[in-house]
């Protein structure tokens, strides 16, 4: 198969898989490698790469999420299901498409006008992006592809990603059923021992505590909280 | 709808970071409250602003928070914004807002206010406008005044910085005669529009001039100025937010320049009709202020 749509980094701005020719797949299909295949086939190979890459990671989105329309509930429990077939998988959300200034905290989110941070520093190699509204994950697919050589994969409830090496499309819970079923022979035909497991809780960090803050704590922002030549900040607010 | 989307799917509440969980948990929603929210929640409510792309130290920011404490239903306003350095905070906070094209927020109000009247004929929603002093003045002023003269129910707020920061530093109708900027460099030729006084001869039941340099003060006057667009009709705050990299203050210098102008160009001026007055007097009664 020739592989329109690979693993990056294609580098800064790359061109975009539609303009590369890249079309969505029609209704019961999926894409692969920009290549319209069976559902079926993309998931096995979305399956072997979750299963052989390093730190496989699904990134939930707002629609799964916030507690909003009735058949989440069930989508949430089959996403929970997937990920604990998925030796070592983590679960890092996108619940919120802010942009986040000065800094992000890598290892409780992702955020989509950043996307990379999340994915460098956690080392993660394949990612299944599920329930991230389509401009966003068209947004976040293509920046990771730039600048990652992470796998991604779409599991989108409409019609799919063209940035995403695998796309599934019009998800439902059954949908994420059978994607397990395939994880679970993919994996048993590759040797692998694994009893399901949940991923860990989010590590947030800790909050600040603002009252044992000293300036240098604020590496090269420290400037802006000392602003007067001399002047020395003993308490900051 | 409305609340109902900020309530995490229990499945995923232990991989949520524990700054949403808060934000489901402590938000200050209006029937969370028993009382109004207001000021003293700023420090702690991810909701209001917790951070921003402005310059360090920009008043426009303090005052955004102001202005967001000061909401009487939060989850059921619509903030339309315009271009400017404003707009750059709008994409941090957690409620709904429509960015407008350059001017038109009044008209995008306007439309925006009537449709909700429509779609939720039982629930008070409140549309607010907040843009700065060009899109306000100058090249929205037409959108402006005529929302004024249609008495479309909206709260028109313009952060007045006396000048197009966000494109930076052009003269605009509200900077004062002979101010210099990088691209005024001959001085601004004739008065500031006197905004507010337009504003109550167009038909406004609110009106008022004032800098930012007291946070209840403006808590106070946003949320008399909501109210009172909810039954009676259109409200307008002025409020000088300065822009102290265009007129060369450092990041802590902006309170400074507020109170200062406290006494001079924004020595407080308040038109209140007689109906809006007496509205308040019964928001008063009701607990609502
Ligand atoms: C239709 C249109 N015209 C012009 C612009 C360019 N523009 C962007 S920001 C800006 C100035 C904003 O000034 P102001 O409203 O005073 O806000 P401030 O940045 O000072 O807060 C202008 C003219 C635009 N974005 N759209
Ligand atoms: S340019 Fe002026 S108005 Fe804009 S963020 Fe900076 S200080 Fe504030
Ligand atoms: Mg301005």
């Amino acid at each position: 198969m020739l592989k329109k749509i690979t693993e990056g980094p294609a580098g800064y701005m790359p061109q975009s898989a539609p303009s590369m020719g890249v079309e969505l797949a029609p209704e019961g299909q999926a894409l692969l490698y920009g290549n319209i295949v069976s559902e079926e086939e993309a998931m096995r190979d979305a399956a072997r790469a979750l299963l052989t890459r390093d730190n496989p990671t699904i990134f939930p989105g707002p629609q799964v999420l916030w507690d909003w329309k009735d058949d989440v509930a069930d989508k949430a429990a089959a996403i929970l299901e997937l990920a604990s077939e998925i030796p070592n998988c983590k679960i890092i959300p996108m619940p919120d498409y802010r942009p986040k200034y000065p800094k992000i905290d890598v290892k409780a989110e992702i955020n989509p006008n950043h996307p990379n941070l999340t994915i460098l520093d956690n080392r993660i190699k394949a990612s299944i992006f599920v329930g991230v509204h389509c401009h966003y994950a068209n947004l976040s697919l293509r920046m990771i592809r730039a600048g990652t050589d992470c796998y991604t994969i779409a599991l989108c409830a409409y019609m799919g990603h063209e940035e995403a090496m695998a796309s599934i499309r019009d998800l439902h819970a059954s949908t994420i059923h059978k994607f397990k079923e395939i994880v679970i022979e993919e994996r048993n035909k590759l040797g692998i021992e694994w009893e399901p497991t949940l991923p860990p809780e989010n590590p947030s960090l800790q909050k600040e505590d603002h009252a044992a803050l000293s300036p240098s704590d604020y590496g090269e922002y420290r400037s802006l909280i000392m602003t007067r030549k001399g002047e020395h900040v003993t308490e900051v607010e | 709808m409305g609340l109902d989307i900020y309530k995490i799917n229990p499945e995923f509440k232990d991989i949520m970071p524990r700054e949403i969980i808060e934000l489901e948990e402590n938000a200050t929603w209006s029937t969370k409250m028993n009382k109004p929210r207001g000021i003293k929640e700023l420090p702690e409510t991810k909701e209001l602003l917790e951070e921003h792309s402005l310059c360090a130290g920009c008043p426009e920011a303090a005052a955004l928070r102001y202005v967001l404490s000061a909401l009487p239903k939060p989850e059921d306003t619509v903030i339309v914004n315009s271009t400017g350095c404003t707009s750059l905070m709008f994409p941090h906070i957690a409620l709904h807002t429509v960015h407008s094209l350059f001017g038109n927020q009044n008209a995008v109000a306007s439309g925006i206010k009537r449709v909700l009247e429509w779609r939720f004929p039982d629930t008070q929603k409140d549309v607010v406008v907040l843009a700065g002093d060009g899109a306000t003045v100058d090249i929205g002023l037409d959108y402006t005044l005529q929302s004024f003269f249609r008495q479309e129910k909206i709260t028109t707020i313009c952060f007045d910085n006396e000048v197009y920061a966000n494109t930076g530093g052009q003269e605009s109708g509200m900077t004062a005669k002979g101010q210099v900027f990088k691209m005024a460099p001959t001085g601004k030729k004739f008065d500031k529009v006197p905004m507010w006084e337009l504003a109550t001869t167009s038909g406004c039941h609110y009106s008022i001039n004032m800098t930012a340099s007291a946070p209840k003060a403006v808590a106070k006057a946003v949320r008399e100025a909501i109210l009172i667009a909810r039954e009676i009709g259109p409200t307008y705050i002025n409020l000088y937010t300065p822009c102290i990299l265009e007129i060369g203050l450092s990041a802590n210098e902006g309170l400074g320049e507020m109170k200062d102008q406290d006494k001079d160009r924004f020595a407080s001026y308040k038109h209140i009709s007689p109906e809006a007055e007496a509205y308040l007097k019964k928001c008063k009664e009701e607990g609502l202020l």
